[in-house]
């Protein structure tokens, strides 16, 4: 269901993060992304919601070659995949059922409606009994998972996570790894670049290496 | 159209909010436009005013017809005739020249000034009411009297009335003119909150354009924040204009009652209030959409 054809991909300056790279991953695979900072992990996960484009090649999601797409349409595809940054890119304007809201209220879902999925995401995080709070009252891991909660609540059949592990303790990065896997055991597809290899070893169906912008053994 | 509903109602309320979020911006905001919008506002005001009064003063247009001096009474029963039998007038008023002298002479100051002239100066005059009050017909009626036998001269009452309307023109064109800049001043304002408005949710656009919002919908309540900017504008506008229009009112009567016009300062008609109010929105919008125009980044 995604697939990577001779894509390729440099940054301004000449820099080439990505080439000729060829990749397959089908669907509900839970997929770990492993390699040296600056390997190309982030660029590649980056391609598959158009965030950044390649260079050459194409990037094929749900059948559609993302790389070609108009800008008015990539909304529309970023709408069915969940994004989990690094710096989980919370808004600290507003509480943890606000933030977790957002997506639903750009895919337009009726206010009722929105709010029992708010809580259904929520909860599945473990954050329920958090919803008023403002993120900057959650702890690193609390935060993670709000991010994971954002992430999920519009039921993206793909889930892409950026070092989702980074900066947090090894008991809470266990517990987000096994939320991975919960996500992923109903079905979606998860990719997710890491450090913490070993963490997410129990659950994952494929490791992808990358070295220098290709695939490594 | 239910989910389009909604997220209009969304964007609205997020406008709000931000509006909301800083109060002391938003009241200071408002007080910039609603004082460069009071100024065309209030003139407009004080413009209706002044039309309405002219309207009534001149409602009742008058024809002076002089005759000549050495007119005999006859002469004077026969033109008063004729202008009793045309059909263009309504009410006709001879002031013989005896009781014009009579009434000059009581007058305080003119009366030893009259006393001491060696005859009557005055001539016998008409006035007349016409029954058609439009330029031409007046005008008509106005060389129609001249050429009546031993009439001397016509005089239209009404000409300081066409002057006064042309300067009312000349005020309305000012008025407008001023309207178009302060609008262009307004429109600039807003085009710089919104820039300012745009550089702190940057974060909020960044991270909708990555769950998937529109341009649509990140464009949204900036459009929301603009109107409703302008719209507290002219809020402050009208109530200045208020405020200003029932300050005035007393002593403006009493000036008018000096007169002896019976008249009282009315505030801005609803038809004005309604335009002023969707000219403030429509200008904030306008500077939202130049502003998102220019600065939003398309990624």
């Amino acid at each position: 269901m995604i697939r990577f054809e001779k894509v390729g991909k440099r940054y301004p300056g000449g820099i080439a993060a990505l080439s000729a790279l060829d990749l397959a991953i089908e669907t509900g695979e839970m997929i770990v992304l492993s390699g040296h900072s600056g390997a190309g992990k982030s660029t590649l996960l980056k391609l598959i919601p158009a965030v950044e484009r390649p260079s050459e090649g194409a990037v094929i999601v749900n059948g559609q070659n993302v790389a070609a797409l108009k800008r008015a349409a990539i909304p529309f595809l970023r709408r069915n995949i969940g994004m989990v940054f690094q710096d989980q890119k919370l808004l600290f304007d507003r509480n943890a059922f606000d933030n977790v809201m957002l997506p639903l209220a750009i895919a337009g879902v009726a206010t009722r409606d929105a709010g029992r999925r708010v809580r259904a995401a929520l909860d599945k995080v473990g954050l329920l009994d958090r919803e008023r709070a403002m993120p900057v009252a959650l702890s690193g891991g609390e935060q993670q998972r709000l991010a994971i909660a954002r992430a999920v609540v519009a039921r993206p059949s793909i889930l892409i996570a950026d070092e989702p592990t980074a900066h947090l303790d090894d008991g809470t990065a266990a517990d987000i790894a096994a939320m991975f896997h919960a996500f992923n055991q109903v079905g979606v597809t998860v990719l997710v670049a890491t450090h913490h290899e070993a963490l997410f070893a129990p659950y994952m169906t494929r490791r992808i290496g990358l070295s220098r912008g290709r695939l490594a053994a | 159209m239910k989910g389009w509903l909604l997220q209009h109602r969304q964007a609205s309320a997020q406008a709000f909010r931000r509006l909301a979020s800083t109060p002391l911006n938003t009241l200071l905001g408002a007080l910039v436009l609603g004082i460069a919008l009071a100024l065309p506002a209030g003139g407009e005001m004080l413009l209706a005013n002044f039309q309405r009064l002219a309207q009534r003063i001149a409602a009742t247009p008058q024809i002076s017809v002089f005759m000549a001096l050495d007119a005999t009474k006859k002469e004077v029963a026969e033109v008063e005739s004729r202008l009793r039998k045309h059909p263009g007038t309504r009410e006709v008023k001879l002031v013989p020249r005896e009781e014009t002298l009579r009434r000059l002479k009581e007058s305080e100051g003119l009366g030893e000034v009259i006393e001491s002239l060696p005859r009557n100066p005055f001539p016998d005059a008409f006035v007349v009411v016409p029954g058609d009050e439009s330029p031409a017909a007046l005008e008509a009626m106005r060389s129609e009297f001249a050429g009546y036998p031993r009439v001397e001269h016509v005089q239209l009452d009404s000409a300081w009335v066409k002057k006064l309307d042309a300067l009312l023109r000349l005020a309305r064109l000012a008025v407008g003119l001023l309207a178009v800049v302060l609008g262009v001043a307004l429109v600039a304002v807003t085009f710089n909150t919104i820039r300012l408005q745009i550089l702190t949710q940057a974060e909020e656009v960044e991270v909708s354009r990555l769950l998937g919002a529109t341009d649509a919908y990140i464009r949204r309540p900036f459009y929301y924040f603009g109107a409703l900017q302008g719209l507290a504008g002219g809020a402050v506008a009208w109530l200045a204009v208020l405020g200003a229009t029932l300050l005035l009112r007393l002593p403006v009567g009493e000036l008018a009652s000096l007169y002896g016009i019976d008249f009282s300062l009315h505030i801005l008609p609803l038809s004005d209030s309604i335009l002023l109010f969707a000219l403030a929105a429509w200008l904030g919008w306008a500077g939202a959409w130049l502003s998102l125009i220019r600065h939003l980044s398309e990624n």
